[in-house]
């Protein structure tokens, strides 16, 4: 087992040191100066030449490579070039809009999608079952960009009961913050649910069919506590797996959402950076990214092995 | 004891009506696409920054005013020397920063000598280029001796580059600004917005607010839900002039139109073999329908020009019959110029929404007489390397947003690469004129040479579309420099 543990260990040091590499040389191949972004069009050249060596832009590639691969490992992720903050700070701020944003769609999605799968499941070819089915196809086939932007002319413009979008900053309150989060988190919430509750449906119907089931059943359990007792928690580990996945994509990948919302997120952070060549916030932020997907196949990797015993051989 | 009942209900009505003036709002929320990479004027090009901080935070010795005429800000008044070379600025007395240290002329020395020093990142190093030297006379007293004669020095002060900073919180100003205007910096929740309140301590006008928070929002769908929500009292800049018919019609609303210093052109490159004739250069000039343009990419917002100048300037001169549309000429111009079967140019295209969409409609026009387009959507960081840099184009589209800016065409390193002898001679001689009469003709020999030249497809001005609360009094209609000055704005009631 520890053995095991080393290799996938040193398979995860290997895979961001490889991630490192790219990414720092494909941003810095990407056209576009970041000190005559800052400076515009009427900058001398000796003003660029000022602010290159004040970014430490003048060194040679390797030696900021170097220097930026040093500092992450202290936990230093250097200064943003147009916001002067360390990276860092930008992302611990930002973190803390797109990580409750992301846990609050999880669980709106979750108590919306196990539910209507456990009643589409358990009436399966009745009127419930086929409504549940069709309002997911639907939340799958709409896109959740589109569904925001009704959300926010029925609630916020005509209703007036939120505002259009923002974050006024958790200084402010924990109650104004959620409510702030509200609408994108069932924007984002939506899509997540129907994809869920699809696989809830299956797998429950995959599970009743077991042997295990006729089993219960023969022995006399009435069907619901055949259900609850037999048949859901085995039906969970497909959803569990769907939900990990979906947890990772929502960090990242609620851009769309946050341009809609105007939500200082990070992915509007890595967004920015792009646009303002603010390559060492897209470096940090994309590597922290990846950290965090690398981080967790190396947990699931290790839970594996724990379920399966034939995993912990070489 | 009439008398004593109608004092004390005339009492009443005062107490009401000034309690009714308290009620009133005193803060604002305004919408901007951009937020700013950083809060210091002196060290980046953005225009967002200027945006938050122009007059309200920063201030320099001269400013601005809404109808582009410049008048004294930090300096009380100031005297030229007969020779056109020492400025001596008197500037006002009791001006402190919002930290508390005082403003005298020890700073404007050093905010003047920071901005030219050699290792000064001031993005409009050249407005400072000229001075020879800056010397305090005494606390209220600076003098600046120039070491060529400039006419535009006093207009060059008024910059929001040149803003008068204390060299105790320079180093911080990136996200802590301090200065001497009316409203000091209180918090900026990154991404999202920034806040300013108003310092109880101005040296001039106090003003009518008590709070203005600038807010984010890129997202032009995202602009209009704000606005309509009710999230935003006033959007001077708004991103998308197709819905401004929609606030137009909704009585809470009031929309702005008004005209920028934005020359918008389509560029181009004049050393780039098939553009060094000067025939290409007219055939396209006159291929171009300005006002298919301005309908088709601004929704009808902006005014044609025909030369490098803004029209709203009293110095401009109507050019645009010059280049008017006549795709007949055009064609003969091309086969004169031995194009008769046509030939093809790169048109480049930055992000904003009046080169990308003016790009498709100028392309469409220049097929019609036989030019042949190639276009490229490029982000600003790559049109800055490619196209300003690299100067490896034919064509681009952009908008030359810097006040007063025709002197760009005296230098042949330009983008454009324009290279004309007689033109640099006439900027030269508007560099020593300081007599109105003698700059006016200099500027409208200038317009008229580079519009002999057919330098540039000079297509329109930009124009400035915003969308307010109809409350809301004092915005800037115009906008002679990147600003929202929320000094004399108020609500009323």
């Amino acid at each position: 087992m520890v053995r095991y543990i080393v290799t996938r260990f040193c398979v995860l040091s290997v895979s961001l040191l490889v991630a490192s590499g790219i990414i720092f040389t494909m941003l810095e191949v990407v056209p576009g100066d970041p000190a005559s972004f800052m400076l515009g069009i009427n900058a001398e050249a000796d003003t660029l030449a000022a602010m290159r060596r004040e970014l430490g832009l003048d060194q040679p590639m390797l030696q900021r490579y170097l220097s930026w691969l040093g500092g992450m490992l202290t936990g230093d992720f250097g200064i943003s070039y147009t916001y002067r903050v360390p990276v860092s700070e930008l992302v611990m701020a930002r973190i803390w809009i797109s990580l409750p944003l992301a846990i609050f769609a999880l669980i709106l999605s979750t108590l919306i999608a196990v539910p209507a799968g456990l009643i589409a499941a358990s009436r399966r070819g009745r009127v419930s079952d086929w409504t549940v089915m069709g309002t997911t196809q639907l939340g799958i086939a709409i896109p959740n960009f589109w569904f925001a932007m009704i959300l926010v002319s029925i609630f916020a413009i005509k209703l007036r009961w939120f505002s259009a979008g923002g974050f006024p900053g958790w200084d402010q309150g924990f109650w104004i913050c959620m409510q702030a989060l509200l609408l994108p988190a069932i924007a984002l919430a939506l899509p997540q649910a129907s994809i869920l509750a699809r696989v809830m449906r299956s797998s429950l119907l995959e599970t009743l069919s077991q042997d295990y089931i006729r089993t219960a059943r023969a022995k006399g359990l009435s069907q619901r506590r055949t259900v609850w007792a037999h048949a859901f928690r085995n039906a969970l580990i497909p959803v569990l797996t769907i939900i990990g996945l979906q947890f990772s994509f929502l960090i990242a990948g609620a851009i769309i959402i946050e341009n809609v919302f105007f939500l200082p997120g990070l992915g509007r952070l890595i967004f920015q950076g792009i646009t303002q060549r603010d390559l060492i916030v897209v470096e940090s932020v994309v590597m922290l990214l990846v950290f965090a997907v690398i981080c967790v196949n190396f947990l699931v990797d290790i839970a594996y092995a724990l379920v399966d015993p034939r995993l912990r051989r070489p | 004891m009439r008398k004593i009942t109608l004092l004390t209900s005339a009492l009443a009505f005062s107490v009401m009506t000034s309690m009714s003036a308290m009620a009133a709002q005193t803060s604002i929320t305004l919408g901007m696409q951009l937020e700013p990479p950083n809060l210091d004027p002196t060290s980046a090009a953005a225009a967002a920054i200027d945006e938050v901080v122009y007059a309200n935070i920063f201030e320099g010795l001269t400013r601005y005013q809404a109808d582009g005429s410049i008048v004294p800000a930090l300096a009380k008044s100031w005297e030229i020397s007969d020779d056109g070379l020492t400025y001596t600025f008197t500037l006002h007395s009791g001006v402190t920063f919002h930290d508390g240290t005082t403003m005298d002329a020890e700073d404007v020395k050093f905010s003047l000598d920071r901005a030219r020093a050699e290792d000064s990142t001031n993005a409009q190093k050249r407005l400072f280029t000229g001075i020879a030297s800056v010397d305090v006379v005494n606390p209220t007293t600076v003098s600046i001796t120039l070491s060529n004669p400039d006419g535009g020095f006093i207009t060059n002060l008024a910059w929001g580059d040149a803003v008068i900073v204390a060299p105790e919180s320079i180093d911080a100003a990136a996200n802590a600004p301090v200065g001497t205007g009316p409203f000091k910096f209180s918090r900026w929740v990154q991404g999202d917005r920034i806040e300013i309140e108003k310092n109880p301590d101005y040296w001039g006008e106090p003003i009518a607010l008590e709070k203005a928070t600038f807010k984010f929002i890129s997202d032009p769908t995202a602009a209009f839900a704000a606005v309509m929500a009710g999230d935003i009292d006033a959007f001077p800049g708004y991103p998308a002039p197709e819905n401004l018919p929609q606030f137009e019609a909704d009585p809470r609303f009031s929309v702005i139109v008004g005209s920028t210093e934005g020359e918008t052109i389509l560029s181009m490159n004049n050393k780039s073999e098939k553009l060094t004739d000067v025939r290409v250069r007219k055939a396209i000039a006159h291929a171009i329908n300005r006002q298919a343009i301005i309908d088709g990419a601004m929704f009808g917002f902006g005014t044609p020009i025909g030369t490098h100048f803004a029209p709203h300037h009293p110095d401009y001169l109507d050019l645009t019959g010059q280049s008017a549309y006549d795709p007949a000429a055009a064609k003969a111009l091309l086969k004169e110029a031995g194009y008769s079967e046509g030939l093809t140019l790169s048109l480049k295209l930055p992000p904003p929404s009046y080169a990308r969409r003016g790009g498709e409609i100028i392309a469409s026009q220049l097929r019609e007489v036989g030019i042949e387009t190639e276009i490229e959507n490029l982000e600003w960081a790559q049109w800055l390397e490619q196209v300003f840099r690299g100067k490896d184009f034919d064509l681009s589209i952009v908008s030359h947003t810097e006040p007063m800016d025709i002197g760009i065409y005296a230098n042949p390193e330009y983008y454009f690469q324009y290279d004309s002898a007689a033109f640099q001679k006439t900027i030269d001689d508007l560099m020593l004129a300081t007599d109105a009469g003698e700059r006016t003709a200099l500027l409208q020999s200038a317009q008229r040479v580079i519009a002999d030249d057919y330098v540039n497809g000079y297509l329109f001005q930009l124009a400035r579309t915003g969308v307010a609360n109809s409350k809301i009094r004092g915005l800037w209609e115009n906008s002679p420099t990147q600003a929202n000055d929320l000094t004399g704005v108020s609500w009323s009631d």
